[in-house]
């Protein structure tokens, strides 16, 4: 199994879902994304395990990352969708996997990205009376001493 | 009664000449008691928490100093061993836990987290910054990212010296 392979039936079914394939991930496009998961899932390439939801902050934009697994190819696969600032919203995957409620939960805590259609999009680690996101690059809160720069 | 060296608290004591009568300052008595019977909270918060099961456990044996017996309630504890990384969210616990445990009390801060807030001082959004910022005062610290078992037994030790050579408060 290889991202190419898997980058290719995409582009059969969803010929312009695909902003880039490199060896590691593939970068979908975020108002194709959810049907191009499902096919995923639910397709011959059987990515029914939604292993992992993270993000990065790009500073001006964020990088969702999903990791799927298939059992049946015994294959891990990364896909990456790219938000802008100015609009973090991406489509709730809890409709395909309930694993992603947590997940989306986790992502939403720490990089603050919304995702429309989830059931109950709270914090899950930090206080709720935060409004920060802690692992954006420019958070800032009482008592958070940022390492000096030598 | 020759007053033996090797009686615990003999340092205390003091022969009644000519007689089998034994003299000690109730302060001192009272003070030796209670340094050698420290009962400490069940209460770990990170990796330095395992630290401190291994001395209770059989190969550093806390027993030896009487701080073997780690209650699962406030109320029946005399020190409060702060073993971990103290989190943003476990802070207002802590604080009730040692205003819930009945006087005298004594605070150990076990591991750099619990002193300043360790390796995660820069940069971590979680982390409180040691045991005083959480407003408890802390009587000995036990220095390591963990501290040996040897380590916190030496905290117990240098706790109970503190408490031999307190005074009695006059009031
Ligand atoms: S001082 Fe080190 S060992 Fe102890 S809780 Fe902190 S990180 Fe863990």
């Amino acid at each position: 199994m290889e991202t190419a392979i898997v980058s290719k039936s995409i582009q059969e079914r969803f010929p312009d879902a695909i902003v880039e394939t490199k060896p590691e991930w593939i970068c979908l496009k975020k108002e194709i994304f959810t049907p191009v998961l499902q096919f995923l899932k639910t397709g011959h390439l059987a990515f029914i395990n939604l292993h992992c939801i993270t993000a990065v902050d790009r500073q001006g934009s964020v990088e969702v990352v999903y990791h799927l697994y298939s059992f049946e190819h015994k294959w891990m696969l990364t896909i990456k969708v790219i938000l802008l600032d100015s609009d973090l919203t991406i489509d709730s995957l809890t409709s395909l996997w309930s694993a992603a409620n947590w997940l989306e939960r986790e992502v939403f805590d720490l990089f603050g990205v919304k995702f429309t259609g989830h059931p109950d999009l709270r914090r899950i680690l930090n206080p709720d009376t935060w409004s920060e996101h802690p692992l954006r690059k420019d958070f800032k809160r009482d008592g958070f001493i940022p390492r000096p720069v030598r | 009664m020759a007053v033996n060296e090797r009686i615990p608290g003999s340092e205390y004591l003091e022969k009644f000449p000519g007689g089998e009568v034994i003299l000690a300052k109730s302060q001192d008595v009272f003070n030796w008691a209670k340094g050698a019977s420290l009962w400490p909270l069940t209460f770990g918060l990170a990796c330095c928490a395992i630290e401190m099961m291994t001395t209770g456990a059989s190969h550093f044996d806390i027993d030896r100093f009487g701080s073997g017996v780690f209650r699962a309630s406030p109320r029946q504890c005399d020190v409060m061993i702060i073993a971990g990384t103290i989190c943003v969210k476990m802070q207002d616990s802590i604080k009730r836990l040692y205003d819930q445990m009945p006087e005298p009390k004594y605070v150990i801060a076990m591991g750099n987290c619990a002193i300043s807030g360790g390796i995660f001082y820069h940069d971590s959004y979680s982390v409180v910054k040691g045991a005083e910022a959480v407003g408890i005062p802390v009587d000995v610290y036990v220095a390591g990212c963990p501290p040996r078992p040897e380590n916190l037994l030496n905290g117990i030790i240098k706790l109970q010296e503190k408490i031999r050579s307190t005074k009695a408060r006059v009031t």
